[in-house]
């Protein structure tokens, strides 16, 4: 599983940092960084959660 | 203690609806789900059908939310295209348009709103509102045709919203608002007028404190009658003029109605019965305040959380910083809070002339909202020290 976020769409409003504060980072720059680009499978029900909660539909999940 | 349902059924197959029902899975509910929804598509989002998709920026399809392939593989039986018209929480049972019963046992409502509309105007084309990916196309196509001059009434989020996507578009954009700000009720006269400068700055001739007597054509709409006597030449109307809770269906089931459906602190309404989204009605106690909140983040978390309340008696109120975004030409508009227009209201961060900032309100002595124009991370900030409670001086001490 690896996150894909669309920076295009990305407001930076932080609700996936809510959710998985290890995974995703808004800074100070008003940035989203991703802290873990390929989170392990116990973490998907979070990163799925994320997905859906994101409100820009801006987080996806690549499975390579 | 009520019982945990064997099945779940969920009325309403949009953002609540969906979180609703991906929510159960999530937590591992394994019983039958069923989600009955009365429009033809699978879940979608609305945020974009006033933004990128009646822009022409994006096809219809990159809104969706899921598709009934997705539904299936996480068990969700998906019955689209089926209005309920009746309630019997005795029998559980309800009732479809086509005359069908369903059998349930736990129930969300999640049957949202519908947009108000202006009476005696149903027969006009030309003449529009925003609330379905029909309503979307609709218009789309109508802006596509090349009118000369569009006209919106009222200048509300999605109204402002259309404003933008239409100058977007080159279109001569007139905007009728009867209050004497836009937004004023919800953020005040100061932080209304910025919002109408933002109009104006793009090329929006925006009358304010003017309302709308009548709207005029045969078949296709000619032009619109003001209040003051004034008429507006138009080829497109757009009303958005507010929502309606679509609660008729629960007429006479003995499930309490006013201004949406009434649920507890934890969003229930009755036995194994809760509601989630823009039609329920609850005691937020963060706020001590019973609200109806018609913002894209709250029908997915309370979507989510009605479901986990049929699960779980355990579970407790559901008591969020209300919160919304609202893109308008370059600019990302959001507000966090609950806030009323007399509020005393500061500027923390940024310039209000580059219409980049962040606004706290307050209120015996707490603070009650934020408002950032361009200043997400902020917002959430400060929404966070909503929800801890603090002072609005601790707030305007904050440093972010
Ligand atoms: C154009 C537009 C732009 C928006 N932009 C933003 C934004 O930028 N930011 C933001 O925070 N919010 C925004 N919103 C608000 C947000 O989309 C709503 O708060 C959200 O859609 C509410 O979800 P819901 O599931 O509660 O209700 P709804 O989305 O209204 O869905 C209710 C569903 O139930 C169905 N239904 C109704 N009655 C019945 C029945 N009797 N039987 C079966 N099905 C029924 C309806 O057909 C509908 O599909 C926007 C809304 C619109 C319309
Ligand atoms: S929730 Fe979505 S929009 Fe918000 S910061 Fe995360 S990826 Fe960006």
């Amino acid at each position: 599983m690896r996150i894909v976020v669309d920076f295009d769409l990305c407001e930076s409003n932080a609700v996936c940092m809510q959710i998985a504060p290890d995974i995703f980072e808004v800074r100070d720059d008003d940035f989203l960084y991703i802290l873990n680009e390929t989170p392990g499978e116990a973490d998907r029900s979070r990163v799925e959660e994320c997905v859906q909660r994101c409100p820009k539909q801006a987080i996806s999940i690549a499975e390579d | 203690m009520t019982s945990i349902p064997r099945a779940v059924t969920i009325v309403g197959a949009s953002l609540a609806g969906f979180n609703a029902a991906e929510a159960l899975r999530r937590d591992g509910f394994e019983g039958p789900v069923t989600l009955i929804g009365a429009e033809d598509h699978p879940p979608y989002d609305r945020p974009p059908l006033s933004k990128q998709v009646l822009a022409g920026d994006w096809e219809p399809d990159r809104a969706a939310l899921t598709d009934t392939e997705e539904l299936a593989d996480d068990g969700i039986e998906a019955r689209f295209g089926l209005r309920a018209t009746g309630l019997d929480l005795n029998a559980r049972e309800l009732t479809l348009h086509t005359g069908e019963t369903v059998a349930f046992d736990g129930l969300v409502i999640a049957t949202g709103a519908r947009c108000r509309t202006m009476p005696g105007t149903d027969e006009l084309s030309g003449l529009h509102v925003l609330r379905s990916l029909d309503d979307c196309l609709a218009l789309r196509a109508d802006l596509e045709a090349g009118p000369q001059r569009v006209v919106v009434v009222g200048a509300g989020f999605i109204g402002a919203e259309v404003a933008a996507t239409a100058r977007g578009r080159g279109l001569e954009v007139t905007v009728v608002e009867a209050l004497p700000t836009p937004l004023g009720r919800v953020l005040g006269d100061e932080m209304g007028s910025v919002c109408a400068e933002v109009h104006r700055d793009h090329g929006v001739d925006l009358r304010t404190g003017v309302g709308v007597d009548r709207i005029e054509g045969d078949h296709r709409v000619e032009r619109v009658v003001l209040s003051d006597g004034a008429t507006v030449d138009a080829d497109v109307v757009v009303v958005g003029i507010g929502v309606i809770p679509n609660t008729e269906w629960l007429e006479g089931s003995g499930v309490e109605i006013d201004d949406g459906v009434i649920c507890d602190a934890s969003c229930l309404v009755a036995d194994r019965v809760t509601a989630a989204g823009d039609v329920a009605r609850w005691p937020n106690q963060l706020f001590g305040e019973t609200m109806r909140v018609e913002h894209w983040d709250n029908a997915a978390a309370q979507g989510a959380h009605a479901a986990r309340r049929l699960l779980d008696d355990e579970i407790g109120p559901f008591a969020p910083v209300p919160w919304f975004w609202s893109d308008q030409y370059d600019r990302k508009i959001q507000l966090a809070g609950r806030v009323r227009p007399d509020d005393e209201v500061r500027v923390v961060n940024g310039s209000v002339e580059e219409r980049r900032f962040a606004a706290i309100y307050g209120r015996g002595g707490r603070i009650t909202g934020v408002l950032g124009f361009n200043r997400p991370r902020h917002v959430m900030r400060y929404r966070a020290l909503i929800e801890q409670g603090a002072s609005f001086d601790e707030a305007l001490a904050a440093e972010f």
